[in-house]
């Protein structure tokens, strides 16, 4: 099976090509641009700062609010600007894949925001946005336990593959994108869509936790390369 | 919720009285600028433009659709706006605001009135199709002057903008995305911005400067010096003298801003 080649040349285990810059905003407090495949994505985040929404604070911890949002030229056909849906419940289980890193316990009545924004999209931007997120984090200078990743892996042809491109994506036959503490190896994003045994789960499991070390790399040097000096 | 400190109110004003700026521009001075274009690949054409650490981006995104009754032989321009929250501390989500459908409205003035774009060519059968063009502005980093970048963006990403040939056989639209067209730009047009502060005219202001600014005037002018889009903005009033110091201003700086088109 490891000679599989997959239609864009890729071997099952094979990320696309990741670029990540950190720090690429000014006046956010933190930022981070990532690009994996035909991906683009911008994050920026703002806080901690006081919660101006009286209905979000919680007078013992800080919390985490996240948008994730497409641009109307993101893809193919133009996508009505606004929340929808789907982004509303990529949001929500981006800020429980973040939540669990940050020490927020230090911030109460405070609030981080996390916006995210995909300038273009090409398959794999909820994991691409978890990804980028934690670096504009880090990059805020939010305290964290950990800086979470996110991958995917899931089954084409029969066959269980990392990080699906949009083509495969939509002629698939399913998709488990999760996002993890690497420090832990602790889920912290998991979602799957498709039909899979459970050997076939457990397989892909664990090539999309391989692919998120692989990544946890990639957010490391671009922070280093941000904040390293010579 | 943005408050001014009366300190630095007083500061920027008094260096502008004499003629200067915090950041040590002349009154009539950009700061940097650059463009680039086709930065999406997905889009039909895009730019993102900075001016200094103000950074815009814009995608153009065509559909067909039907005309509007009064014009059945002219393509469709939108022009649409959002003012992300990720910009700016003080930027909030939700639909666009006052500010923002304002910045759309003036850009889109710009480019509609300086007829730069050539629509009888967007027809492809008169009274049932034609291309409507989607522009679409995304502010993604606020730090002054977002209607000069927007402008700039926007001309850019229609300079950049290639269309599928669209052809009518058996009343269905019929595309060919392997012949591209360049979208038929024929005219170049920027906006020249200024804000008010201690009676002078300041160009291209700077984030503190806007905050503390009397009032605003944007210039929009083409390329051969036609002015065809204008709006005057914030609380106080201007004088004859200053729109006409300003106009004069935004005719000879527009010469310098087509250039980077």
């Amino acid at each position: 099976m490891s000679e599989l080649i997959r239609e864009d040349g890729r071997k099952f285990d094979e990320l696309r090509p990741i670029k990540i810059e950190a720090g690429v905003l000014e006046r956010a407090d933190g930022s981070a641009y990532l690009e994996v495949g035909g991906n683009k994505i911008l994050v920026a985040v703002y806080g901690p700062r006081e919660s101006y929404i009286r209905r979000l604070l919680e007078p013992n911890t800080g919390v985490i609010r996240c948008r994730y949002n497409m641009a109307p030229f993101s893809v193919d056909d133009r996508k009505r600007p606004g929340p929808d849906r789907r982004s509303s419940e990529i949001s929500k289980i981006t800020a429980d894949a973040l939540r669990p890193a940050l020490m927020l316990e230090s911030y109460p009545r405070s609030m981080v925001d996390v916006y995210i924004e995909v300038i273009e999209a090409e398959g794999g931007t909820r994991c691409a946005g978890i990804t980028a997120a934690s670096v504009a984090l880090v990059d805020a200078g939010v305290p964290m336990r950990d800086i979470v990743v996110g991958c995917a892996a899931g089954k084409v042809s029969d066959e269980i593959v990392l990080d699906l491109s949009e083509v495969e994506d939509k002629e698939g036959q399913a998709d488990v994108p999760i996002a993890i503490m690497p420090r832990t190896g602790e889920i912290t994003l998991l979602q799957s869509d498709g039909n899979l045994t459970e050997e076939e789960f457990q397989k892909a499991i664990d090539l999309a936790m391989e692919g998120c070390m692989k990544v946890s790399e990639l957010q490391k040097e671009a922070l280093m390369k941000k904040y390293s000096v010579e | 919720m943005d408050v001014v400190p009366e300190i630095t109110r007083e500061s920027i004003r008094n260096l502008i009285i004499n003629g200067k700026r915090e950041d040590g521009r002349l009154l009539d001075e950009y700061r940097d600028i650059s463009i680039e274009t086709d930065v999406i690949s997905k889009a039909e054409g895009s730019a993102r433009v900075k001016i200094g650490g103000t950074q815009v981006l814009v995608g153009v995104k065509p559909q067909i659709g039907s005309p509007f009754p009064d014009t059945p032989d002219l393509g469709v321009l939108m022009t649409n706006c959002e003012m992300l929250p990720m910009a700016d501390p003080t930027f909030e989500p939700g639909p666009p605001g006052e500010d923002s459908i304002e910045l759309a409205r003036v850009v889109d003035r710009g480019i509609r009135e300086s007829e730069l774009v050539d629509l009888d060519k967007l027809c492809i059968e008169e009274g049932k199709h034609v291309w409507m063009l989607f522009i679409d502005l995304h502010i993604i980093d606020n730090c002054g002057n977002l209607f000069d970048a927007a402008e700039l963006a926007v001309m850019s990403a229609l300079k950049s903008t290639k269309l599928p040939t669209a052809t009518v056989v058996d009343e269905e639209v019929v595309l060919d995305e392997e012949n591209l067209f360049e979208l038929p730009v024929n005219n170049d047009v920027a906006m020249c911005t200024f804000v008010k502060i201690g009676g002078e005219m300041v160009l291209d202001p700077s984030l503190s400067e806007e905050r503390v600014a009397d009032a605003r005037l944007n210039v929009g002018v083409t390329r051969d010096g036609k002015i065809c889009a204008m709006q005057k903005g914030g609380a106080e009033p201007l004088t004859k003298d200053d729109l006409f110091a300003a106009v004069n201003i935004a005719v000879s700086k527009t010469k310098e801003l087509v250039e980077y088109l």
